[in-house]
């Protein structure tokens, strides 16, 4: 599509201002915000949002390595469904996103699917496997500012600390899975009575919690800023409102599944249920939709986890962790009602762009001279998944059935629309 | 009744059930030919992923006896070591006919997502630590064939050992429950799930102090990787405060009964050879393994009236 395009009447929310207006695009920038604006296109937009793109932080594209599951370019456009302009490319990919090449190559497959900005990070550890740091500084040199062992935390607190220190001389965030791996093994869910009930080994609160407070307090001798990954417990919440508060440099975001799903799911022996961490009580949802109200956490993050058909059949015990998250993120937010649509706003786009420094280019007011990474979304449209429709090459999601509200109308990247009325253009 | 995969979906109703059709099923094994066409043309698959004795033998005993052809799958010769799934081998299995399948597997759940993908009845025969329902039947009808107590009211039963990975334990606490036994767990708190609250039980960490009250005295077998773990010390130590010992028979009423599910690890939880303490159930138990899966199987493929007959 070439030309301009004007988004029509729809309801902008930037920092500082939230009126119905007309968007002009052009050239990649938006052009001009005003009433009565004319272009090559339009694109109507009454009754919705008008926000910048959302930036996910946390998502599994599986490429390299498991393409069975997912490919950059099917996660690139669940990604445009959901009214994502970019997002962070998990490194536990195999290999794994440790070395220059592997950080190019994932960058360019995002470029040829051209339908997000694919953000690689970078390893903490080489090969995730916890023992030595990856090459960070070279990492950095290549681009990437956000680093990760995601799917495993850093197990050594003397090497987390080495890794903190070595990324303060580099202006880079380390993010952390929580788990100590010695309390979690086997584990299969929440520990809990529904745990006990179904004899399934449990997850217990404490082997995140004893991680983020070990870390706050690595943070606070290092100096280092860091993110902490799909916090799920309330003394998580708790220990990270503690540590804001006493002004150290952290983050934190939650996922949609573990603000809206909980333990008992379980009960159903799917393990289109089983996630890490896992889903946790009501109790822990109140704290996670506190802390989403009082600003401790920061942003929401999908998690997004393809897992193919036949690894999800497998039993409970066996079955790998994950559920898909891109399409659905902002309908199951939305429907839970945690929060103000100008919060969201904020939680899926403002600040994950500065938590993963990519905030020149997305998460900017819809304003002109800025560029135009938008997402235009209806906040009151209820819709249901259809599995058949989605964009994610594999189908693990656990909303099927349930009734979602809000929904993606369309996406702009970089000037182009991805999404055009609900559909993908690409 | 489609499937018996747990006490819970049984409920109190199910198990009377059960219990009664048991009777019959004793009352053919009883007879010079314990056998009946009840299951003629009926074909029941057990599915034993992991090691059994009594439980694989009793199932095809109990179809043999109503008749049904059985199928027994072998996992260690089985297209399962070339790498197909669960799904595709319940399918396969399924299109050559078969209307229950008998299934044993380590993973919690597994009868649950193998019923989506067959129309044939599922019995659990024991998934991981989570449910074996004909085992609280055996044992309940058990209890009722020694006590002739219809039902359990004011009965104290106390279960002693590894709670924590047993499934046994979780539906025999269920089973009892239900038909009004009050159940103690004796255990270390390290062989106990870790919230228990909820569930209709006391809890006692010293086995000589239920021992007098216990109408039912019921040992679970404690697996030796349990130690590994480091769940107990060692077996020595889990054997001396948690094992059944002479000296703790005698601490027992004269009327208590003793069981164990099997198999048993003399020297562990069983200091004692069984056969010198007085009141034990534990080769009943194994008897009347047969008759509870007779009935089971035809409460779930029997037409419901033909139990008559001779084969």
């Amino acid at each position: 599509m070439s030309g301009s395009i004007v988004i029509k009447n729809g309801t902008i929310i930037n920092r500082t201002l939230q009126l119905v207006v007309d968007v002009k695009i052009e050239n990649g920038f938006v052009a001009e915000v005003g009433k009565n604006l004319k272009g090559d296109t339009q694109l109507d937009a009454s009754g919705c949002i008008v926000s910048s793109g959302f930036v996910d932080l946390h998502a599994h594209l599986r490429e390299p390595g498991k393409e069975e599951a997912e490919t950059i370019e099917t996660g690139s456009r669940a990604g445009a469904l959901g009214g994502y302009t970019a997002l962070v490319a998990m490194p536990n990919t195999d290999p794994p996103q440790d070395s220059v090449a592997v950080i190019d190559f994932v960058r360019e497959q995002g470029k040829r699917a051209g339908l997000v900005d694919v953000v690689p990070s970078g390893c903490i550890t080489l090969g995730r496997l916890g023992e030595s740091l990856a090459p960070m500084a070279e990492l950095a040199r290549a681009g990437v500012t956000f680093f990760t062992d995601d799917g495993n935390g850093v197990q050594d607190a003397a090497l987390m600390r080495r890794a903190l220190e070595y990324a303060r001389g580099l202006g880079v965030t380390l993010a952390q899975h929580c788990e100590v791996a010695e309390l979690t093994k086997g584990a299969v869910m929440n520990e809990c009575r529904c745990c006990t009930d179904l004899g399934l080994p449990g997850w217990p609160a404490i082997a995140e919690e004893l991680m983020v407070f070990r870390d706050i307090e690595l943070v606070r001798i290092t100096g280092a800023s860091m993110h902490f990954l799909h916090l799920s417990t309330k003394r998580s919440v708790e220990l990270v409102r503690a540590g804001k508060r006493d002004g150290l440099p952290i983050t934190a975001e939650v996922t949609p599944h573990h603000l809206s799903l909980t333990e008992e799911l379980l009960g159903s022996y799917n393990p289109v249920f089983k996630v890490n961490p896992p889903l946790r009580s009501a109790g822990d949802i109140q704290a996670l939709k506190a802390g989403l109200l009082d600003g401790t956490i920061d942003a929401i993050a999908t998690d997004h986890a393809p897992h193919p058909r036949r690894d999800k059949e497998m039993s409970l015990d066996m079955a790998p962790p994950g559920m898909l998250g891109l399409e659905t993120a902002l309908g199951v937010v939305l429907a839970e009602g945690a929060c103000e649509i100008r919060d969201i706003v904020a939680l899926m786009s403002w600040n994950p762009a500065k938590i993963a420094r990519i905030d020149k280019t997305h998460g900017c007011d819809v304003a002109a001279g800025n560029k135009a990474n938008l997402c235009v979304f209806d906040p009151e449209l209820t819709w249901s998944i259809d599995i058949n429709r989605l964009a994610s090459k594999s189908v693990n999601t656990p909303y099927l059935g349930r009734t979602l509200r809000g929904r993606v109308r369309h996406t702009i990247f970089n000037g182009s629309p991805t999404v055009i009325d609900g559909q993908a253009r690409r | 009744m489609k499937h018996l995969r747990s006490i819970d979906e049984l409920g109190l109703d199910g198990l009377n059930k059960l219990l009664q059709l048991t009777d019959h099923m004793a009352e053919i094994n009883q007879r010079p030919v314990p056998k009946v066409p009840a299951l003629r043309g009926r074909t029941v698959a057990s599915l034993f992923f992991e090691d059994s004795t009594r439980t694989r033998l009793s199932f095809e005993t109990a179809a043999k006896r109503l008749s049904a052809d059985t199928m027994t799958f072998n996992v260690s010769t089985s297209s399962v070591n070339k790498g197909e799934s669960l799904r595709d081998t319940v399918a396969t299995i399924t299109d050559m006919g078969v209307d229950a399948f008998v299934v044993r597997h380590k993973s919690v759940g597994i009868p649950w997502q193998i019923s989506a993908w067959t129309t044939a009845s599922i019995i659990n025969a024991g998934d991981g630590a989570h449910q074996h329902p004909t085992q609280a039947l055996v044992d309940c009808y058990t209890i009722r064939e020694a006590t002739h107590a219809q039902n359990f009211a004011g009965m104290k039963v106390t279960i002693v050992g590894d709670i924590k990975h047993s499934r046994v334990a979780r539906s025999n606490i269920q089973a009892f429950s239900l038909l009004g036994a009050k159940v103690t767990l004796v255990a270390p708190p390290t062989l106990l799930p870790p919230d228990i609250s909820h569930w209709p039980v006391d809890v006692s960490h010293d086995l000589d102090e239920v021992l007098a009250e216990s109408d039912v005295l019921y040992m679970l077998r404690l697996q030796s990787e349990r130690m590994a773990q480091g769940h107990v010390p060692t077996l020595r130590e889990y054997s001396e405060q948690y094992g059944l010992t002479q000296k703790r028979v005698l601490g027992l009423r004269s009327n208590a009964i003793v069981m164990h599910p099997g198999p048993m690890n003399r020297g562990v939880e069983m200091q004692i050879d069984p056969s010198d303490v007085k009141n034990s159930l534990i080769h009943r138990q194994v008897a009347n393994g047969v008759s509870v899966r007779m009935a089971v199987l035809f409460e779930l493929l029997g037409s419901g009236s033909n139990l008559g007959g001779q084969a």
